[in-house]
């Protein structure tokens, strides 16, 4: 018989309630945290920051637990953006449904964009993704409502259910916490739901999801819906929040952007995401003074994280913790 | 075709660039009976079970399942007409736990696989059926294990469980003692028949034993094409098949 000794797995151990209730305190310290940060630090970084952040969290929703590589998730992002400054601004809807217009906008394109990519795998299934973004940002330049190279400017942020000035500092602060918090949950829901469940079986054996009657292709586009409308729901926020819309936020550079910030927290987390958004944001904040080097910098922890800390910084916390 | 025949292949044949890896096979298995596909390495056994559960498709032929034409469906739907197969490489979700690896296959028969909004939680109602069947095939003490973690035989005790959680009228099993100890063999294939008792499996098996032992039928396949068919006696006393195949062993 070559039955090894009985080893018990790690999940039979009895966990300890800070174990055990690991996810909750990090996200009680983590709400608590941003509610308060704006008394230390400037609350447009930490708006922008939270937006950013959100993103991030919808693309590690697919790379991570799904296992599938967007290259071009900054088209969500940005044209979400877009539709949310112009429905602000030309069409005078409220805040709540310009975001909402913006979001509806990404999960569409998101609908397209994974139909047609989905039925690829791997580096076929990122190029894809990368080639419908490059042409709807040509698109993006030339059409005439996004303004190209000028962008959608001064979008006003109204009023919020037409009753709530978001001119207000403490307003708007609370709008993007609220939005970023629940977007937060929203993903760790469905990454702990009956079709989380189904997204982890496929990522860890597709051919047996299938075989046991799973058309696994109609997960991972619900999937890839789902992380393009929250991607959205990011742009669109952003857009409100810093009253403006750009070509840099539907560029390719933004793609990039948001799979380094998942990286550098740690891919397959759930904070991780959140962790690098901010890490990375912080630098180019502190680093702008040395301009273009930034992006030599950004470079040079990209090329660490993938040699060294493949896990990111939550990851190899995590890894730490636990051994 | 007679009421009887759960499963028909017709000249079912499948190339590779020109190369006949299946050519030609008529099969008939009937309902209720365990029948098991035998013969020598690259004989065309587990292209056989791919083209059956459509995860390629034949280059000619034609596939009726329970009287139904199956050879342009989609393999998960395949698998919701009730023919679900193993994979000779064992096919577990590895970091799932024993009771987990379960529990998606019973999820996906109850059907709230699409629930993006509800707690994971709601699968705890799959706990008990999900308990039954782990065992059912001997698994009760490593039920909070990581799939990765089982030795070998328990991983493919797994697989069965998981597949017989979605109570399937047909049974595909491709190599289930493969690289097992003796104890393991009598314990899958005490499995195997107690699964039969009401539904029908067709398998691969390299060992002769479980064969003989286990089997209604016997169909010999060498080079993608029937060689002999018939109960064990028939088969084994077949000049040519103790030639192509007993012959060099059991390979
Ligand atoms: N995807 C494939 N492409 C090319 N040749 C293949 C493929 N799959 C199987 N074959 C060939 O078909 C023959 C039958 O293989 P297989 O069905 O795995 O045999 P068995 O399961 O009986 O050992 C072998 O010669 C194998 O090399
Ligand atoms: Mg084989």
């Amino acid at each position: 018989m070559e039955e090894r000794i009985a080893q018990p797995a790690a999940v039979a151990a009895p966990p300890t309630f800070l174990r055990a209730n690991a996810e909750a305190i990090a996200f009680v310290v983590m709400a608590v945290g941003l509610a308060v940060a704006p008394f230390f630090t400037y609350p447009l970084f930490l708006m922008q920051a939270m937006c950013f952040a959100l993103f991030a969290c919808a693309f590690n929703l697919l790379i991570g637990y799904v296992g599938l590589l967007s290259f071009g998730h900054a088209l969500y992002f940005g044209w979400a953006s877009y539709l949310a400054a112009h429905a602000a601004k030309v069409w005078g809807l409220t805040p709540e449904l310009a975001i909402l217009t913006g979001t509806a906008t990404a999960a569409i394109l998101g609908l397209v964009a994974g139909s047609l990519a989905i039925r690829r795998q791997g580096i076929y299934f990122a190029m894809i993704t990368l080639a419908l973004a490059q042409m709807m940002f040509f698109f993006a330049l030339q059409a005439e409502f996004t303004g190209g190279e000028d962008g959608i400017q001064a979008v006003p942020r109204g009023y919020l259910f037409g009753l709530i000035d978001l001119r207000n500092d403490v307003a708007i602060y609370a709008l993007v916490l609220f939005v970023f918090l629940g977007g937060f949950l929203l993903i760790y829901r469905i990454i702990h739901s009956p079709f989380g469940e189904v997204l982890k079986a496929i990522r860890e054996n597709e051919p047996r999801a299938i075989s046991l009657g799973y058309k696994t292709d109609r997960y991972k586009l619900i999937a890839f819906i789902l992380s393009a409308a929250l991607a959205g729901l990011a742009g669109s926020t952003k857009a409100i929040v810093m009253q403006l819309a750009s070509l840099t936020d539907v560029n390719w550079p933004m793609s990039g952007e948001v799979v380094l910030m998942t990286l550098v927290g740690g891919l397959g987390t759930i904070f991780g995401p959140v962790v690098g958004a901010f890490v990375i944001l912080a630098m180019q904040f502190k680093l702008s003074v040395v301009g273009e080097w930034v992006l030599v910098i950004q470079g040079v922890i990209f090329v660490t994280c993938v040699l060294l800390f493949r896990r990111g910084i939550v990851g190899e916390i995590t890894a730490r913790f636990k051994s | 075709m007679s009421a009887d025949i759960i499963l028909e292949t017709e000249d079912l044949t499948k190339e590779f660039a020109g190369f006949a890896a299946v050519g030609g096979v008529d099969l008939r298995v009937r309902r209720g009976s365990i029948h098991a596909l035998i013969g020598p390495n690259g004989a065309g056994k587990t292209t056989c079970f791919n083209l059956l559960t459509k995860f390629l498709s034949p280059t000619r032929g034609r596939i009726v399942f329970k009287g139904q034409d199956i050879t342009a469906m989609q393999p998960a739907d395949v698998a919701r007409l009730g023919l679900v197969r193993s994979f000779q490489i064992s096919a577990v979700f590895p970091h799932m736990t024993v009771l987990e690896n379960v529990r998606i296959a019973l999820q996906r028969l109850r059907g709230n696989s699409m629930d993006f909004w509800r707690s994971r939680a709601v699968l705890d109602q799959y706990n008990d059926r999900a308990m039954a069947l782990i065992a059912d095939v001997g698994l009760t003490e490593f039920t909070n294990w990581a799939a990765v973690e089982l030795p070998y035989g328990r991983k493919r005790a797994l697989e069965i469980a998981t597949t017989l959680a979605l109570d399937p009228e047909m049974l595909l099993l491709d190599e289930p003692t493969a690289g097992m100890g003796h104890e393991d063999i009598d314990r899958i294939s005490q499995l195997i028949r107690r699964v039969a008792a009401n539904r029908t499996v067709l398998m691969v098996e390299h060992n002769l034993s479980v064969v003989s032992d286990l089997s209604d039928t016997i169909t010999v396949l060498t080079r993608g094409r029937v060689l002999a068919e018939g109960d064990y006696e028939t088969v084994s006393n077949n000049p040519d098949v103790r030639e192509a195949y007993m012959g060099v062993g059991h390979a």
